[in-house]
Order: C-alpha cells, then structure tokens, then sequence
C-alpha cells in the first residue's frame, strides 16, 4: 500500500458554536484526482481552507484533527508553511495582474534576477530581471500542460480558461509541487475551456502530482477524478470511486436531506390562473450574479421559489427587474410593460423588494425603525407626507402610528418605534425589511435570501410570515433563496437557474435526485449529448 | 493517451499569439487625443504669437532643461498606484533648504551646485518617508492628500524661514536676512552659482539673420538623459517590478508576498529626492530664488505637464513626460502674446495661462475619464450580449 500525499483525519471545526465540519477524514494517494462534491455551505471551502493554512481558521479557534502529509503530521499555520509543504492552491478568484505578462504573473515575487553594478551597493532589490531565464521557467511550467501559450502575452486579453492555466502555471513553477488544490476551477469556463482544463488535470496527474478539486459539475467528476468525497452539512456522506459511481447518485447524495416542510394548509394550483408578471428573456449585468436571458411566468398568488448554485445569477433575476442592476429584455406586469433599469417604476408598478443584502441595500442602519419603514413609501408613492404650503413634509404621526401597526402585526422585538435598525438582531432586521416592503401595498413581492445570517428560529418566523402574507393579502411572493429545504417548505413550485439561464422548473414534490440534476447543469448537458 | 485524442485537444486550435495590430488612425487620434488636443493650440498659439522660430527655440530648449527633471520625477509613484504625486512640493521645500545652507556657506560656482545636491538628499529622503507613511493612511486619495499635503508643510515652510532664521537657525550671511535679523528676504540670491551646472558644456548654434545663438545647455541635457537611463534601469530591476505589480493591484501584490507599505513609500522616496535634485536644476537655471514663491506650484506644473503629454493617472512614460513638458512650456510662452495679438488686450493671454496651468489638469484628468468609461462600455456591452455556452438550447 503506497503511503497517502494527503490524510486528514477527523477533521471538525466550529465558527461561533456553529459546527461546519464533523470529523470529516479525506486521503488522496501520489497522483490521484480527488473530487470534493458538495453543495454551497457544506463545509468544502472551509476543508480547503484548513488544509491550506489560511489565517481565517487560526483566527475563528482553530480546528481538530490531524493532517499527515507523505505521512507525516504537520502543522499548517500559514499559506506559506503550505507551500513549504509542496500545496499548491488555486482560487476561484484570479490572482493574476491583468496588465503583466504571463511570464511576469508566473513568476510574480519569485522574478529570478542577476547582480549589477547599482545592486552591489543598494542590496538584491535593484537587481535586473532576467527575463530570459523567467521566460525559460514560465515555458517550461507550460509545456508540463503541453499548452501552447505564447508566455509573453499581457495576461488582460487572455480568455478567461486561459487566466486558468496560467494560475495553474504558476503553481506548477514552485519546484517543490505536488499537491494541487483547484477551486471550482471549471465555474467560470465555457464547455471546450473546462474539457482542456480535464485534460490538463489527467495529464498532470500522470507526472505523479495529485489534485484535489472542488466542483458542481458532476459530469466532470466522472470524467476525470478517480475516487469522489461527497460532503454535505459538514459531514462526509459517501466516499466513492468514480468508476461505480452515476451523476443521479451523487445528486442525490448532494442534495438529499430531511425536509420540515411548514403546515401550508393549501398550496396553489397553477392551472388556469393567468401570469401577473412576464419576464421575457431577461439579462443582467450583476457582479457575480449575471443574467444571460430568462424567460419565466409568474402565476396570481402563488410563492414562486428561484434556486440554484452560488453565482449562477439567480439573485440577478429580482435585482434586475427591480433597477438595482443594468439589465434588458422585457417585463410585463398585469400585461403593461414596465420600465427597466428604473427602480421608481418597478416600484410603481407594484413590485416591491426585500434585498439579500439587508444591511447595505434594505436598511438604513443609522436611522429608526419607523423611518425605515416609511421612507420608500414616502419616495415613490408620496404616503406619510403632509402639505405645508409649498413644501412638503414628513407627517410624523402617521408615520410613527403605521409602524407602531407593523411592529405589532409582524412582532417585531425591538424596544420601541424610534430604535436604530443597527442594534436590531438579524431576524428582527428581516422584518423591518419586510415591513417596509409591505408598506408599498405590493402585490407582487421579491424577497431574496430572507433567512440569510439569520439563526433558526428567526428563519422560520420569517418564512411563515411570507406564507401568511401569501394567504391573508394575496401577495404574490417570488422568493430567491440558496436552500433548497427552504425553497420547498414554502414555495409552490421552484425554478432553477444554472448558468444565468432557466434550466427548468418543479414542483416541490420532485426528486432529490431531479433537484440535484438541474442544479448542476446536467439537463442542459445531457440535452446538448442528445442533439 | 492516443494520438487522436492529443489531436483535438481544443488548446491546439485556439493557439494564442502576439499580434501585430494593423495601424488604425481612428484608434490612433482616440488613444492620444489630450497630447493632440495641446499640440493644436500650440500651433495656432505659436503662430498668432508672432515669435520668430529661433527665439521660440531658444525659449522652449532653456525650459526644458530647466523643468523636465521635476516632470520625470512624478514618473514612479504613477508606476506604483499612486496617481499624481503633488507630494514633490516637500522635495521642492529640501532642495530650497539645501541652497539657504550653501549661500550660507558662502559656497559657489561647480562646487557649491554640488553641496546643495548632496545637501538636497537627505532632507528630500526625511520628507518623502513622512509623505509615504502619510499616504499609506490613505490609500486611494492621494492625491488629494498630497495637495493638501503642499499646503500644510507650506505653512511648516514659512514658519521656519519666517521665524527661525535667524532666531534659532544662526544665518552668516546677513544680506538673507531682512532687515529686521529674522526671516528670510523674499528674494534669495544665489548669483554664484547661476548657470553652474548649464555652463559646463554649452553649445551655440548660429541661425543666419538672427542676433541670438540658439544656446543649448549640454550639460544639463545629459544630466536629464542619465536620469531617463536611471528611470528605465529601476523599471527592469526586482523594486522596478515591485513598483508595477503594487500598480496594479495592491491585493494581488500582497498576496504574492510583496510588502506593499514599504514599496510604496520608497516610491515615494524616489520621486521627492529627484524633485529636491530638480527643483536645485531648476533654480541654478533662474540665478534667485523667491524664498515663499519658487515651490509653490511646482507640483500643480509638473502635474499639468505629464497631463498634457498624455500619462494619466495610472501610465507615464518618460516620453510622455518629455513630450508633456516640451507642450505645456511652448503654450506657456506663446499664449499671453498669441492672446493679445488676437482679441488685443494681455489680460486674456495672462488669463489663458492660468487656464492652461489649472485647466489642464481638468481637462486631461477629465479626457481620461470618458476614456476608460468608454472601454468598460464596451465591455459590459459584449459581456452582456455573449450568451455562456453550456446553457442548453
């Protein structure tokens, strides 16, 4: 039996009382391609980060367990000591200087230099650049991926699967490499950039170099990876060898989970109601979040779920319809059309928002609760404000008695109508939100990630607000949320979106396995194999 | 793994090269519109001046040698992502500091030139580590800083020339003083060593049907020519590289172990020595110096002039420096006399050259904000309008 590269054993660690890693135990041999599956928040990224060295663990307490490396215990406390250790990472993020060359990034803070007349007396900091021997090492780390890649290229024109490679590169270039860990490398490639990038894998891999690398794409990981880690809630629920394992198995084990689906007394049929909201090949230009053209009725009166992966643009969606982002395509409300890239006539025409980012969008930290929740009303349709003359100004009693009313119906706790929304807690923030949403009188409300950095008993709080409104007002509500669990507690049916487009929609009663399939892209994958 | 498959590995399709972009006069006109733009006015200002080209001449070469040591000076702070360095005021202040100690002295002539560079260094290196840790505090203003920066040690400045000397400095020399025994006069002479470092070498060109040689002060030309030798060498060296990657992205750079803090206060360091060294040039050139005057605006000048050559606040070049000084000077001497040939009244050609000192920096900082607003248009745009494959149809 060959001696491990890599062994983690029993891995745990807690952020705030909250464990997102339970005794996990990982091994990768000399030369294996490890896949670490998981969905968004079940522990992969914090794994990565502990095998890694990143100040963030040291910072939160630490963790337990061991880590053997060529089978010896080590301590990892810094990325260096990391490197030191023969790791090699490669973040989702680029660290690449998009106006150096691609010899430059590669050898970025390790540029080999000679001695000169200046550095004699000034120390090695005025050495010249020997770019002839940089550009030998950068070539050399490129043909190991037998890329064809002209190493003096600025780094800013480079496709972005190319941006990749010269990561990878990089990595490759410090001698000491081998172990290699790849973070959702193939999220931001397209089909033929990710299929090179597979190749690359196996042939690095073949040099004796493992790889350890985190992905949605469950196709990928059958094409390339040897033995499979599945994580979910912090736990290694299987471990597999890719040979017998399927894509439907793994979605099922990413996904699958005990659902508390809330008592919703009746859930809405969708049949013969007509759509209150068209959205017609919608695109949007949100950081991280883009839209590239969604087409999706929304029915009188039903909770609509959006779901999907981090970064797949299903915030984008809500964000866009409502101006806070630039976007086009078309969007009829009741059948009119309504004005994009203007958040006053999304407002107008009866759409209403509660932003996923409650803190730097949906409040106004340094200002009261009542004057949160009055001040969009006040903007946009002119409520809480009283004449004088020819100013117009701010009628303090209506507003103070309005929030007095949505303090108590959707009890919020909070030591009266003039505390700052700052000292609030989460939860109690949520509503604010909500309040202030509600008090536009929508009838079609947005919410977005409601339970996000809520603890739990608030999260449920919330979401039975949502479904009261739903059946006491007849909001009709389209929520935007990362857990599926909760998208299913609540919704009366989901969409799914997967790379900025619709990739389908279901009802809540649908498969683990279903969910977990339109969640990596496989649908429109497999559709492509067929065609 | 086969043959076939090595085949139709997508890599080898899409090899990527360097290109040689065919020329584009359209992309040309966009891409210099501001060094363009100037060189226009100069013209038509050159022309309704009524100068004779051999005076102009003359005007132009003295300027140049008198002021493109300070526009280089701002060169390396740009590299280094700190935007316009109106910080070189404080280097300005050493190299003025560095002459009331060598008039002190009694010092002239080659030798004395010498002392106050030397003299210059080290108080330009104290001022520039302060700016440096001064701007560090706040990253991403500054520039703002730096302006504000002139104005405070410029109040510093005047309290020590003003009260100090004389009272707590001993001065020897008592012509410095005013009449009074303390404070400097308004007027510094430094007759002794005027044209110290110009008459060196100096050669003139006789141009048929003129009074006046064209002189052209060697000496200083090939102190300049060492200093852009000097800027290039630092470029190419392991700090050279240092300065551009903290440029370009501070984060990137911290990540890949580069001490950020540190490089950029030496970036700062090197460009306020050279504008204590070029403010000494400078005023060896003018014979006097105008104790509460001379610094002043050296900065909002030296800035103007890398504008108009067309650096922005992120690239310079020593071209673009040179070429920024050679326009803004020659507008400088031909706008007063073009302005009142023109409308006949000075006041407008004196109203001009205050806009072209001040509005400058407006216009090119403002050219180069539609600029880049123009590219990330396109960007978005062409984003926005690639559908990602893998979506399915």
């Amino acid at each position: 039996m060959v001696v491990a590269r890599l062994e983690m054993r029993g891995i745990s660690k807690e952020y705030f009382g909250n464990k997102v890693l339970k005794s996990v135990n990982l091994s990768v041999a000399p030369g294996e391609i490890h896949a670490l599956v998981g969905e968004n928040g079940a522990g992969k990224s914090t794994l990565m980060n502990i095998l890694f060295g990143m100040p963030v663990i040291r910072n939160t307490g630490g963790f337990e367990g061991k880590v053997f490396i060529d089978g010896k215990a080590v301590d990892i406390t810094s990325p260096e000591e990391a490197m030191a250790h023969g790791i090699g990472m490669v973040h989702q993020e680029f660290m690449l200087l998009p106006g150096f060359t691609v010899t430059e990034n590669i050898k970025l803070n390790r540029e080999i230099t000679r001695p000169n007349f200046a550095s004699r007396f000034f120390g090695e900091k005025l050495e010249t650049l020997d770019f002839y021997r940089m550009r030998e090492d950068a070539k050399k780390a490129l043909r190991r991926m037998e890329l064809d890649l002209d190493e003096m290229l600025p780094v800013a024109g480079l496709p972005v699967g190319f941006m990749q490679f010269v990561e990878i590169a990089r990595e490759l270039d410090k001698e000491t490499l081998n172990l290699l860990i790849l973070d959702e490398p193939t999220a931001v490639l397209t089909e033929s950039e990710a299929e090179t990038l597979l190749q690359v894998m196996k042939r690095l891999s073949s040099q004796g170099i493992s790889i350890l690398f985190i992905t949605h794409r469950l196709n990928e990981v059958l094409q390339v990876a040897d033995n499979i880690t599945v994580l979910r809630d912090g736990e290694v629920v299987a471990e597999l060898e890719s040979r017998k394992a399927t894509v439907d198995q793994l979605a099922e084990l990413m996904v699958g989970r005990k659902i508390e689906v809330t008592s919703r007394s009746e859930r809405h049929s969708t049949e013969n109601v007509k759509p209150v909201l068209s959205i017609r090949d919608l695109h949007v230009d949100m950081p991280g979040e883009s839209v590239h053209g969604v087409s999706l009725d929304v029915m009188k009166g039903e909770i609509l779920g959006i779901g999907g992966l981090a970064g797949h643009g299903k915030i984008g969606i809500a964000n866009g319809i409502m101006g806070l982002f630039p976007s086009r395509g078309s969007v009829y409300m009741d059948g009119k059309e309504v004005r994009l890239n203007s958040p006053i006539s999304a407002l107008n025409s009866g759409m209403a928002f509660v932003s996923e980012d409650r803190r730097g969008t949906g409040l106004l930290l340094e200002e009261s609760i009542e004057l949160n929740i009055a001040v969009q009303a006040m903007q946009s349709q002119d409520k809480f404000l009283k004449k004088i003359i020819l100013l117009r100004i701010a009628d303090m009693k209506a507003i103070r008695e309005h929030a007095q009313k949505m303090i108590k119906e959707l009890d919020i706790r909070c030591t009266g109508p003039d505390q700052l929304t700052r000292r609030l807690s989460g939860g109690n923030q949520q509503k604010v939100c909500i309040a202030k949403a509600l008090t536009l009188e929508p009838s079609i409300l947005f919410v977005s990630e409601p339970t996000r950095g809520i603890d739990v008993g608030a999260k449920k709080i919330v979401l039975d607000l949502l479904v009261r409104l739903n059946q006491e007002l007849g909001v009709t509500i389209v929520m935007t949320s990362s857990e599926l669990a909760e998208l299913r507690s609540i919704c009366d049916r989901i969409a799914i979106i997967y790379k900025g487009r619709l990739e389908g929609i279901l009802p809540i009663d649908a498969s683990d396995r279903d969910f977990g399939l339109l969640m990596a892209g496989e649908l429109s994958y497999h559709r492509k194999e067929a065609s | 793994m086969t043959e076939q498959q090595k085949n139709t590995l997508p890599v080898t399709e899409t090899r990527l090269e360097r290109k040689k972009e065919p020329f584009d006069p359209g992309y040309f006109l966009r891409k210099n519109v501001v060094p363009i733009f100037f060189l226009v006015l100069c013209i038509i200002g050159g022309y309704y001046s009524g100068l004779s080209l051999p005076f102009l001449a003359n005007e132009i070469i003295t300027r140049m040698a008198r002021n493109s040591f300070l526009v280089i000076s701002l060169i390396i702070p740009i590299l280094a992502g700190m935007g316009l360095n109106f910080g070189i005021v404080l280097g300005a202040m050493a190299g003025q500091f560095a002459y009331v100690v060598t008039v002190n002295w009694e010092m002239a002539g080659l030798s004395g030139f010498l002392m106050t560079c030397i003299l210059s260094v080290p108080l330009a290196i104290v001022f520039g580590w302060l700016t440096g840790r001064l701007f560090n505090r706040a990253k991403g203003k500054e520039m703002i800083s730096g302006i504000i920066l002139g104005f405070f040690a410029n109040g510093l400045y005047q309290l020590v020339c003003l009260f100090f000397m004389g009272r707590i400095i001993p001065i020897r020399v008592p012509s410095m003083l005013l009449s009074t025994g303390v404070g400097l006069r308004n007027t510094l002479d430094i007759k002794a060593m005027h044209y110290a470092l110009d008459n060196i070498w100096k050669v003139r060109i006789k141009i048929p049907g003129f009074v006046f040689p064209i002189m052209i002060p060697m000496a200083t030309i090939a102190v300049i020519v060492v200093l852009c030798l000097f800027i290039r060498f630092i470029v190419k060296t392991k700090l050279g590289q240092e300065f551009r990657a903290v440029g370009q992205d501070r984060h990137i750079a911290e990540v890949a172990g580069i001490k950020v803090d540190r490089v950029r206060i030496i970036a700062i360091i090197f460009s306020t020595v050279l504008a204590g060294l070029g403010q000494v040039i400078f005023l060896q050139n003018l014979g006097n110096i105008n104790t509460y005057g001379s610094h002043v605006q050296v900065g909002t000048f030296a800035v103007a002039a890398i504008l108009i050559g067309g650096a922005s606040v992120k690239k310079a070049t020593i071209s673009q420096a040179l070429l920024g000084t050679l326009l803004f000077h020659t507008l400088f001497i031909v706008s007063p006399l073009a302005g009142k040939n023109l409308v006949g009244d000075a006041m407008i050609g004196e109203y001009f050259r205050v806009f072209v000192t001040y509005g400058v920096i407006g216009i090119a900082l403002a050219l180069h904000a539609w600029q880049s607003l123009q590219q990330r248009k396109t960007v978005t745009v062409e984003a926005a309008s690639e559908p990602v494959s893998g979506g399915g149809k």
